[in-house]
């Protein structure tokens, strides 16, 4: 699976990175993306629901993991 | 209960309802005696307490405004009872600087902030139209960059200590200012008398309004830079929905107030130069995208413990000594015996703005993550 470690990036290339990441992705693969900070899971996580991906969101030690599949 | 306060402030409700909290305090705090059409201005605030301290000694200018202490407190405080106080620091922070820096010159040349440009545009300063096109224009420029790869690359959790520091820093401004301390013969610490700076509402409405903003910006992540960019950006409408709650209830406060008075030349604090209110926005916008958020933002991150955005903040003060103690400031338009002189900034203001858009650009070209 791939992943996007944005684990310390400011706003906004978290959600930037993501986003170019999805357009990559085949249909219904899956990503995987470290974040460390509450705004961005809540960045990543409203764009990847506006291009209508499922995600699940998980804690980590040093933050949370967005697992995010294309649609 | 605090996942749900979460879930709500991050949702658009959320956010409008920072922006209309906003679009109401900042009028309300002109009413209480800050200058007209400057309730709020991150830039104009920190430009005032640069002279407090004595950075520069424009007369008309100096006091430690408590509204930029109260933005970073609220934000503390929020943070902390949210459990999102984290101290990080590390991602290029002489870049940082120069940014806040230039971001501020800019601003100054404009007369203010884009919380002010919006709040202007409110009380009737067409002005304010040139300034955030300056503004956007700067921004989409920052996006081109960020697109190509631009970044300033990550930053790394540091000792608790660290990230303290501007609230500490905070708090000593706000003994300074109910203390009043004379450093030496007529100061520092300075107090306008007359001019912006000796227009200020009492401390506690501006400490009790700042905190609330405080706030609910750092909760719902309150930036007006932002909100322009991520239109451009990503189509995405959820912080200028925020921003645009701001403006229509401003306006709604001002016209209730009396605070509306439409035109473009010989508005308060202000200048109808429209070249150099759009320049100098550009810049601003410019070192905003490239630096991550704009100067309220940067505040209420500072506030959570990030000392990437306290070292901006830092620049910006820098910044506004310089742009006195050099000249760089624009000057407002003067009625003189009947006849308008149109103000703007002098010559030197006017290639600080030059030179910091090719700052900006060199910086916006070259800066990317490095590997470890």
């Amino acid at each position: 699976m791939q992943t996007v470690d944005a684990r310390g990036l400011s706003c906004p290339e978290p959600v930037l990175r993501t986003r170019n990441a999805l357009r990559r992705l085949p249909s219904g693969e899956e990503l995987e993306v470290l974040v460390d900070t509450v705004t961005s899971r809540e960045n990543v996580l409203r764009m990847a629901q506006k291009e209508g991906c499922q995600v699940t969101v998980e804690e980590t030690p040093e933050g949370f993991r967005l697992r995010i599949r294309k649609p | 209960m605090s996942e749900r306060l979460t879930r709500f402030f991050a949702s658009r409700w959320g956010i409008v309802l920072a922006g209309a909290a906003i679009g109401i305090l900042a009028p309300l705090l002109q009413k209480a005696g800050n200058p007209p059409n400057m309730g709020i201005c991150v830039a104009c605030f920190e430009r005032d307490i640069a002279g407090g301290l004595g950075l520069h000694r424009a007369t008309a200018v100096q006091y430690l405004r408590p509204e930029i202490a109260a933005f970073v407190l609220g934000s503390t405080i929020a943070a902390l009872l949210f459990r999102e106080f984290k101290p990080r620091a590390g991602s290029a922070p002489l870049v940082r600087f120069i940014l806040g820096v230039f971001a501020m010159i800019g601003a100054l040349v404009f007369l203010g902030c884009p919380w002010r440009a919006l709040l202007r545009l409110a009380g009737g300063d067409g002005n304010a139209i040139l300034a955030l096109a300056g503004l956007a224009t700067g921004i989409a420029i920052g996006v081109w960059f960020l697109r190509q790869g631009y970044s300033l690359g990550r930053n790394h959790p540091v000792s608790p200590a660290a990230g303290w520091i501007m609230p500490a820093l905070m708090v000593g401004l706000l003994l300074l200012l109910l203390f009043r301390p004379q450093f030496s013969e007529g100061g520092p610490i300075f107090f306008s008398t007359s001019g912006p700076g000796s227009l200020h509402a009492p401390v506690a409405i501006s400490l009790g309004a700042g905190l609330v903003i405080g706030f609910l910006a750092q909760r719902t992540r309150f930036c007006t830079m932002g909100s322009i960019r991520d239109v451009i950006l990503m189509g995405d409408t959820h912080l200028i929905s925020g921003v645009g709650a701001l403006l229509v209830v401003a306006f709604v406060v001002n016209l209730l107030l009396g605070q509306f008075h439409p035109g473009f030349a010989a508005q308060p604090v202000a200048h109808s130069n429209h070249l150099w209110n759009f320049l100098g926005m550009a810049l601003a916008g410019l070192a905003f995208a490239l630096a991550g958020g704009c100067p309220g933002r940067q505040l209420f991150l500072a506030g959570e413990g990030d000392g990437d955005a306290g070292i901006f903040v830092l620049g910006m003060i820098v910044g506004a000594g310089f742009a006195h103690n050099f000249a760089l400031a624009g000057v407002p338009d003067k009625v003189v015996e009947g006849v308008l002189q149109v103000g703007g900034p002098g010559p030197y203001g006017q290639a600080a703005v030059i030179l910091g858009l090719l700052v900006c650009v060199l910086l916006g070209f070259t800066m990317r993550e490095r590997a470890a």
